[in-house]
């Protein structure tokens, strides 16, 4: 089915929205998950548990891994705590500091195979899924080697191969998904001489876990690990002493890892969608600004050319009344003066002309 | 089965594709909005 | 290297001396990374699958290249002309200091080749790493483009630089949009390991604290860099950016102490929401408190005072303090405070050539930026295109 999806969701394929949508709408309406109803699982049980590292020594030849350091007869190496790495899928480590006569426990590690697991939420090319069946696979084609899954899981269970310069792997336990899927049992639980691996459906696990502590309440611990932790894994714990005394963390809460960044990854369409409009109102605000203040100024300018205009306009009328004036004064004064020399001149005329007259007159006479 | 969604991380991987094609589309199609917007004002 | 001038006569200079030596030892690690894998030179582990590389080429280096969309929006969607002449130099700062994510991110990954996958091959979109990827690669061809003007101006592409200027307001959008994303985006990566991140850096306004404290860098990016230019570049400047200067350094300086307030503010909310108040007498608390008041309080302080007494040295020394103290932030959510349950056998201490690398990564930077501040027109306006607003 998954690959069916991944064709279907393509950068193509998801265009068909309503398709997409449609799908969901039966398991979302509520949306809460429940996992693949027919996933698998293993469950440990630590009590029954003799520390006898056969389930390393099976994982490590069915997964033809290279060999390890030391033999996997030689039980020293459960002095010192391990964790998984890119050669050793599972590892069982020795706790011989708990609190009950019940010491040494031992406890087996690998990858949990989480229900909604965050080295899948993590990585950026969908490089882990979570089958069906229920293990949790890693395609190696697509891998970029950012190694964010490690950071994400919880569990700190992936490794990688920083030896390797061009084909470097992140490992984990596949739940020996390619034996499972042609009916064999993983490794570990195959070699496993004292039952303390039990493989099946998830849920028949759940059950017998808990059978197993309502019939032996005082050799377990009521929890089994794993039922909701993190939003649950395929592998599942019991435990004859607390978990946290078996390097086990109690503190992982039960929210799914995808959980925890839903609410960043729903900000980013919030970002997309109203940071253009806010940031373009921003913008329009302030060209709209910046007009306004430039009309005012033009206007501004306007105004005092007008002003300047006017006075000087009022200047030159004043100018020309007074040239007016002045032409007139003058011209009065010219006038004036003209009239004045004209009635002296006449006066003096006047008073020439009876002797012109007279001696004309005398001329009349005389002839 | 096929088209039922069992895990949280299914269902966000196909909402969060559809949501980034959205995106996308989004993007675009507020360019051409903003120019749409404003088109008579800049052809003054 | 203040002469400058001097250096067509003589490389021998003290800055080409040292960068050289660094390229030299950096080519060297190069190959050997890439001939013998991250075993060889870094001192990653299991447990410690991130180291300097992503804590302070990716973290640090995306935070201080905030200058660029900082100053863009400033200028061009916020209207604050005055700071016109920070542009050019901010962008390009930016668009390098991505440049060099991107090239640093080549040597962290096992299989760099791929790096293009998750927007080819298989889009994991559940992923924040996804957000972060696909927001760079764009932001950085943003950041390209808008640095092709001075690079077309310099070569004299009259017309094809007339059309990328036309585009600045989206670009700038575009910017802004893209570098709230991943700048918050850094900071939810860690959102899916509340289990090995201490509680007191723990928190969901993660991405938040990311965003802000981004714009702070770049504020203070911009007056350091600024300081730096006019030291060592001076003889490059204009009279536009000579006098713009003071007046940029007074600017940022008051909007970086601001932001730092607000910044103060959600992280003391951060630690009350978070109930987190009993861890602050831990070590691991004191040393919280180291940064909350040594490297937020007090830089928000001393901006203010440098900006209300016009002390320029005092701002441009505070902008170093804060920078500092960005990373000192990043180094604590990526490495400090990472992975804090485990006994400190298991912790990571970078090999130093792992340092080299860094090093080298920004030496390059370094010599990248001045061969083009000394050739193109970034510290002073083109003849040619006077600036227009
Ligand atoms: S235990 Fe870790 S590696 Fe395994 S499925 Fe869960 S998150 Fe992934
Ligand atoms: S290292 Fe590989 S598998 Fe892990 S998140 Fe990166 S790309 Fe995915
Ligand atoms: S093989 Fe079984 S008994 Fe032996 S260490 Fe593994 S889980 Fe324990």
């Amino acid at each position: 089915m998954s690959i069916t999806r991944r064709k279907f969701l393509g950068w193509l394929g998801a265009a068909s929205l309503g398709t997409t949508l449609g799908t969901t709408a039966h398991a979302a309406s509520n949306k809460e998950f429940k996992g693949y109803p027919e996933s698998r699982g293993v469950l440990f049980d630590n009590t029954r548990c003799i520390g006898c590292r056969k389930c390393e020594q099976g994982c490590n030849k069915v997964n033809e891994l290279p060999a390890p350091d030391r033999p996997f007869d030689e039980l020293s190496v459960l002095e010192t705590k391990r964790r998984t790495t890119a050669k050793a899928y599972t590892v069982v480590n020795r706790y011989e500091k708990v609190s009950s006569p019940k010491a040494p426990v031992y406890s087996k590690i690998q990858c949990n195979h989480c229900l909604e697991p965050a080295c899948a939420s993590a990585c950026f090319v969908r490089a882990f899924s979570k089958t069906e069946i229920g293990a949790v696979t890693y395609d190696e084609s697509v891998c970029v080697g950012c190694r964010y899954c490690m950071i994400a899981c919880p569990f700190e269970i992936p490794t990688y191969e920083y030896d390797k310069a061009f084909t470097p792997r992140v490992m984990k336990c596949t739940m020996c998904h390619p034996r499972v899927i042609k009916g064999l049992l993983p490794g570990c639980v195959e070699a496993c001489p004292t039952e303390a691996l039990t493989y099946g459906k998830r849920d028949d696990l759940l059950r017998i876990g808990g059978e197993r502590i309502r019939k032996f309440p005082e050799r377990y611990v009521n929890h089994i690990y794993g039922e909701n932790e993190m939003g649950g894994t395929s592998w599942l714990y019991l435990s004859g002493v607390p978990f946290g005394e078996v390097g086990m963390r109690e503190d992982l809460g039960i929210t799914p890892a995808p959980k925890l960044t839903s609410g960043a990854l729903s900000g980013v369409p919030m970002v997309v969608g109203l940071w253009p409009v806010l940031l373009t109102g921003v913008y329009a605000i302030n060209k709209r600004k910046e007009r306004i203040e430039r009309e005012e100024k033009q206007l501004a300018v306007a105004d005092a050319l007008e002003k300047a205009r006017a006075e000087a306009e009022s200047k030159l009328a004043e100018a020309m009344e007074q040239a007016k004036k002045e032409k007139e004064a003058a011209i009065e004064k010219a006038v004036n003066t003209a009239m004045e020399e004209a009635a002296k001149a006449q006066t003096e005329e006047t008073a020439d002309a009876p002797t012109e007259e007279a001696a004309k007159n005398a001329g009349e006479e005389d002839a | 089965m096929e088209g039922t969604i069992h895990t949280l991380q299914e269902y966000m991987f196909r909402t969060e594709t559809i949501t980034y094609i959205l995106i996308v589309i989004a993007l675009f199609a507020i360019t051409f909005f903003w120019k749409f917007l404003n088109g008579r004002d800049d052809e003054e | 290297m203040s002469d400058e001038a001097s250096t067509t006569k003589s490389y021998l200079t003290p800055f080409n001396i040292i960068a050289g030596i660094i390229v030299i030892i950096g080519l060297f690690i190069t190959a050997l990374r890439f001939t013998k894998g991250l075993g060889a030179v870094t001192n990653l582990s299991d447990n410690n699958p991130w180291g300097i590389w992503i804590g302070f080429d990716l973290l640090v280096g995306v935070a201080l290249a905030a200058g660029g969309y900082v100053t863009s929006a400033a200028v061009y969607i916020f209207g604050m002309k005055r700071y016109h002449s920070a542009v050019r130099p901010a962008i390009l700062t930016g668009f390098l200091g991505y440049a060099l994510v991107v090239v640093a991110l080549n040597y962290d990954v096992g299989r760099p080749w791929r790096l293009p996958f998750p927007f080819i091959v298989q889009q994991g979109t559940t992923s924040l790493l996804f957000e972060v990827a696909a927001c760079v690669a764009l932001y950085l061809t943003v950041l390209f483009i808008e640095f092709t003007p001075a690079a077309m101006e310099w070569l004299g592409l009259k017309r094809a630089r007339n059309i990328v200027v036309k585009l600045t307001l989206l670009l700038t959008i575009f910017g802004v949009i893209l570098s709230t994303l991943h700048q918050s985006s850094l900071g939810a990566l860690f959102l899916i390991a509340p289990s090995k991140l201490h509680p007191l850096w723990y928190s969901p306004y993660l991405p938040v604290f990311f965003f802000v404290s981004s714009i702070i860098a770049g504020l203070s990016m911009v007056i350091f860099e600024s300081t730096l230019s006019h030291r060592y570049f001076a003889d490059k400047m204009d009279e536009a950016h000579l006098k713009e200067k003071d007046d940029i350094a007074l600017g940022f300086g008051k909007a970086a102490s601001l932001v730092l307030a607000g910044y103060f503010i959600i992280k003391v909310i951060g630690i009350s929401e978070g109930n987190n108040w009993h861890l602050l007498g831990t070590s691991y608390g004191l040393w919280f408190l180291v940064e909350l008041f040594g490297f937020v309080a007090l830089p928000c302080f001393l901006y203010a005072v440098g900006v209300r007494e016009k002390k320029l040295k005092l701002i441009k020394w505070t902008a170093v303090l804060t920078v500092l103290g960005i990373i000192v932030n990043r180094f604590n959510i990526c490495l400090v405070a990472f992975n804090w349950h485990l006994p400190s056998s298991e912790r990571y201490f970078p090999h130093w050539m792992e340092i080299g690398i860094s090093v080298f990564l920004v030496t390059a930077g370094l010599i990248a930026f001045r061969f083009i501040v000394t050739r193109m027109p970034i510290l002073y306006a083109h003849p040619d295109y006077p600036e227009e607003h």
